[in-house]
């Protein structure tokens, strides 16, 4: 188990090192100077010049990659260019939108999804079962922001039930925070969901026809028993995967409904700062996300062990 | 008994609630913007978006921009311009005090001008301040300015949002908390979503009659019709979908604000690229452009044609659309007697704004007309500036100029368009130099008239200021003579 650790956290520290290296290749490779677009046409030379020398534009490549790097190993992300506040706090205040969006829209995604897909699954080939695969296809095959714009404008404009967008903040209460989300959240999962329930039902119809299910039937349990105990946690392997991918996708993924809904979060905030050249935001964040992401699957690496014990023995 | 207290307890509550709902007209608002400001620090960025929301509501300065595009005073009650034009005395008003509870002095007017023009100052307009020779603290009250050489537009300059007041105890802050003299103070920023202003009691003129003010940024056009159809946001200003506007004017629930900009849109033209070196494909290139056709198709017919760069609210200026009318037969011609009777091949670089993009698409099948053949890329901002107005790699493009009066770009020979004419230079100066209004006057008549006879852009239209609102605000500005949402004289009525 120990080396099996050592193992993980060397590729995982090889993966960061590499990303971090490709992220800030990328980005400053970038045409456009972030004191040019602050200061704008009227600009005088040295207002750029005494600009860059105070965001620290002017070090070579190298000395600044370094010194970027060397800061974020000491937990230090930076000074926006734009904002002019630190990286982490902007983060970490973007954050509280992105990671309850993500989680929000995760469990609406999962409460239809493993219903659904078990439904179906078990009643394979039959009305029911083609109800929910027309119904999936309709779910992947709808865009989500334009599902998003149709919702805001029932249950916003219409009915008032939801504002339109904007996040009210935690601080008004866990309430009002929720009741702004929850139409992003709707909107996000539901071709998330619609995945999920695909992938759930072909896992466990994969399973149901594995031999020890029909032993287990033959045993004398009922068809709802198979599936609970034996065939629903040897179908988890492939629906995690899944749902470790959808997480990370979610958390900088939303931008598109992020603008509908103009929610303050992650994505909107790199895509700002692209449009800005705040290079040393974007670098940040979309290196933090590399890193979430890594942490994620590492995660789901975990849980397979915990669902499937043989995997456990294995190592 | 304890039913009947109850009752009527629950009644008299229901009636007080309600009486309060009836008497008291509101006092809080929610204001739409496209934009969020980068930082709160007008004095260093050129960012519009920091001057829509602290402008004339938390910052003031010496004199200040009139909902008409005037110059009226601001932190200064009056001034004293001595008979050669070098030396301006402004009486400050008394009694101002910051936000922090400091009071504002001629050192706090001295601190700005000096660190708005010192060697290593980050303002974006920088040249408003360079003919300033010093400034000087008569006393608290009264501060003198010397110039260097005459300046007719000073006190025009000093009302920018660029040459605000600060104070050096607050400076250091003022990026994230600005502390200004305005009828509003700012009270919080959540970053990517809104900026709050409360009112300020200790406000030295006519207090502001709103409590509260949250500007919200709103950057999707669908997003923002949604906010306002949904009246989650109560103004939003500079509305960004022309297009729902006469939805809005429909509904007796809103009001639709039209007003004028200081944004000249113009064809932006490489002067010193072949063949638009030669002033007869410059003529050419005018004959081609329907302007009509672009302010409906790409601005739903909001606009003003415009024929030289100036604004046509201004009373300096001079209609001169005709002499670039729509005519595609003299352009073809003039392409002929030019050498290119089979038309060129050159480049259109358009920035974000949909007057560009779709503007864009327009010209080109316009000047296709005629057989210019316009190759369109789509540029970001930043990629614009590096691209178009620091490299000059560009044919024509399209932009809205909106600083206001900024027809003296056209004395600048490296400004992105490269117009060099020593005659125009010659008259800004003597622009500069002239304080008489009707000599002023003069001369920006002339101005106007020479960079429309040389043709040296494709003069568009005058951008129009777009806002919606809920019918029940009052106050507003429908003008926009500067990036400014002043909500100063803004309330509710009952």
């Amino acid at each position: 188990m120990l080396r099996y650790l050592i193992k993980r956290a060397t590729s995982l520290l090889v993966a960061l090192v590499v990303a971090s290296a490709v992220i800030f290749a990328l980005v400053e490779v970038v045409p456009g100077d972030p004191a040019s677009f602050m200061l704008g046409i009227n600009a005088q030379e040295d207002t750029l010049a005494a600009l860059r020398a105070e965001l620290g534009l002017n070090g070579s490549l190298l000395e600044r990659y370094f010194s970027w790097i060397g800061g974020m190993v000491r937990g230090d992300f930076g000074t926006s260019y734009t904002y002019r506040t630190d990286v982490a706090g902007m983060v970490a205040d973007r954050l509280q939108v992105s990671l309850p969006l993500a989680l929000y829209a995760l469990a609406l995604s999962m409460a239809i999804a493993f219903p659904a897909g078990i439904w179906a699954a078990a009643r394979r080939g039959r009305a029911g079962d083609l109800g929910v695969m027309a119904a999936t296809q309709l779910g992947v095959a709808v865009p989500n922001f334009w599902f998003a714009m149709l919702m805001v404008l029932v249950f916003a404009i219409q009915l008032r039930w939801f504002p339109a967008g904007g996040f009210a903040g935690w601080d008004k209460g866990l309430l009002p925070g929720l009741k702004s989300l929850t139409l992003p959240a709707i909107a996000l999962a539901l071709p998330q969901a619609a995945i999920l329930t695909r992938v759930m039902r072909s896992a466990l119809i994969d399973v149901l026809s594995e031999d020890y299910i029909r032993t287990a039937r033959a045993k004398g349990l009922s068809k709802g028993q198979v599936l609970r105990r034996h065939a629903l946690r040897n179908a988890m392997i492939p629906v995690l995967t899944i749902i470790g991918m959808q997480f990370s996708f979610l958390l900088a993924g939303a931008i598109i409904i992020e603008n509908v809904f103009f929610l303050p979060g992650l994505g909107r905030l790199v895509f700002q700062s692209i449009s800005a050249r705040d290079l040393i935001v974007v670098e940040s964040v979309v290196m933090l996300l590399v890193f979430a992401v890594i942490v994620v699957n590492f995660a789901v690496d975990l849980a397979y062990a915990l669902v499937d014990p043989r995997l456990r023995s294995r190592e | 008994m304890t039913f009947s207290t109850f009752r009527t307890g629950f009644i008299s509550a229901l009636a007080l609630a309600a009486s309060f709902g009836m008497a008291e007209a509101k006092t809080d608002i929610v204001v739409g913007m496209q934009l969020e400001p980068p930082h709160l620090d007008p004095t260093s960025a050129a960012a519009g978006a920091i001057d829509s929301v602290l402008y004339a509501n938390v910052f003031e300065g010496l004199t200040r921009f009139a909902s008409d595009g005037s110059i009226i005073a601001g932190l200064a009650k009056s001034w004293d311009i001595s008979d050669d034009g070098l030396t301006y005395t402004f009486q400050l008003n008394e009694g101002v005090k910051f936000h922090d509870g400091t009071d504002m002095n001629a050192e706090d007017v001295k601190f700005s001008l000096d660190r708005a023009r010192a060697e290593d100052s980050q303002n974006a307009q920088k040249a408003l301040f360079a003919g300033i020779a010093s400034v000087d603290v008569v006393d608290p009250a009264t501060v003198k300015v010397t110039l260097s050489a005459p300046n007719g537009a000073f006190l025009f300059n000093m009302a920018w949002g660029d040459a605000v007041i600060v104070a050096p105890e607050s400076i250091e802050n003022i990026k994230q908390a600005p502390v200004g003299t305005g009828a509003f103070k700012f009270s919080n920023w959540v970053q990517g979503d809104r900026i709050e202003l409360a009112k300020n009691d200790g406000y030295w003129g006519t207090p502001a009659k709103l409590d509260k003010v949250t500007f919200k940024f709103i950057a999707d056009p669908t997003a923002a019709f949604a906010a306002v159809m949904a009246e989650d946001v109560n103004v939003f200003s500079g509305f960004p979908a022309p297009e729902n506007l006469a939805q809005f004017g429909a509904d007796a629930r809103f009001q639709v604000l039209v007003g004028s900009t200081e944004g000249e849109t113009i064809l932006s033209t490489n002067n010193k690229m072949p063949p638009f070196d030669n002033v007869k494909v410059r003529e050419a290139l005018a004959h081609a452009i329907n302007r009509q056709e672009i302010i409906d198709g790409a601005m739903f017919g909001y606009g003003t044609p415009i024929g030289t760069h100036f604004a046509p609210h201004n009373p300096d200026y001079v209609d001169l659309t005709a002499q670039s009318a729509y005519d595609p037969e003299l352009a073809k011609k003039l392409l002929a007697e030019a050498g290119f009777a089979d038309g060129f091949k050159t480049t259109l670089k358009l920035p974000p704004p949909s007057y560009a993009r779709r503007g864009g698409e327009i010209i080109a099948a316009q000047l296709r007309a005629v057989g210019i053949e316009t190759e369109i890329s789509n540029l970001e901002w930043a990629q614009w500036l590096e691209e178009v107005f620091k490299g000059k790699d560009f044919g024509l493009t399209i932009v809205s100029h909106t600083e206001p009066a900024d027809i003296n770009i056209y004395a600048r020979p490296d400004y992105y368009f490269q117009y060099d004419s020593a005659a125009f230079q010659g008259l800004m100066a003597d622009l500069n130099n002239a304080t008489d209004p009707a000599k002023r006057s003069e001369i920006l008549k002339a101005a106007q008239k020479m960079i429309a006879d040389e043709y040296v852009n494709g003069y568009l239209f005058q951008l129009a200021a777009l806002s919606v609102a809920n019918a029940k605000v009052k106050g507003l500005w429908a003008n926009a003579p500067t990036q400014a949402t002043d909500l100063t004289a803004v309330y509710w009525e009952e």
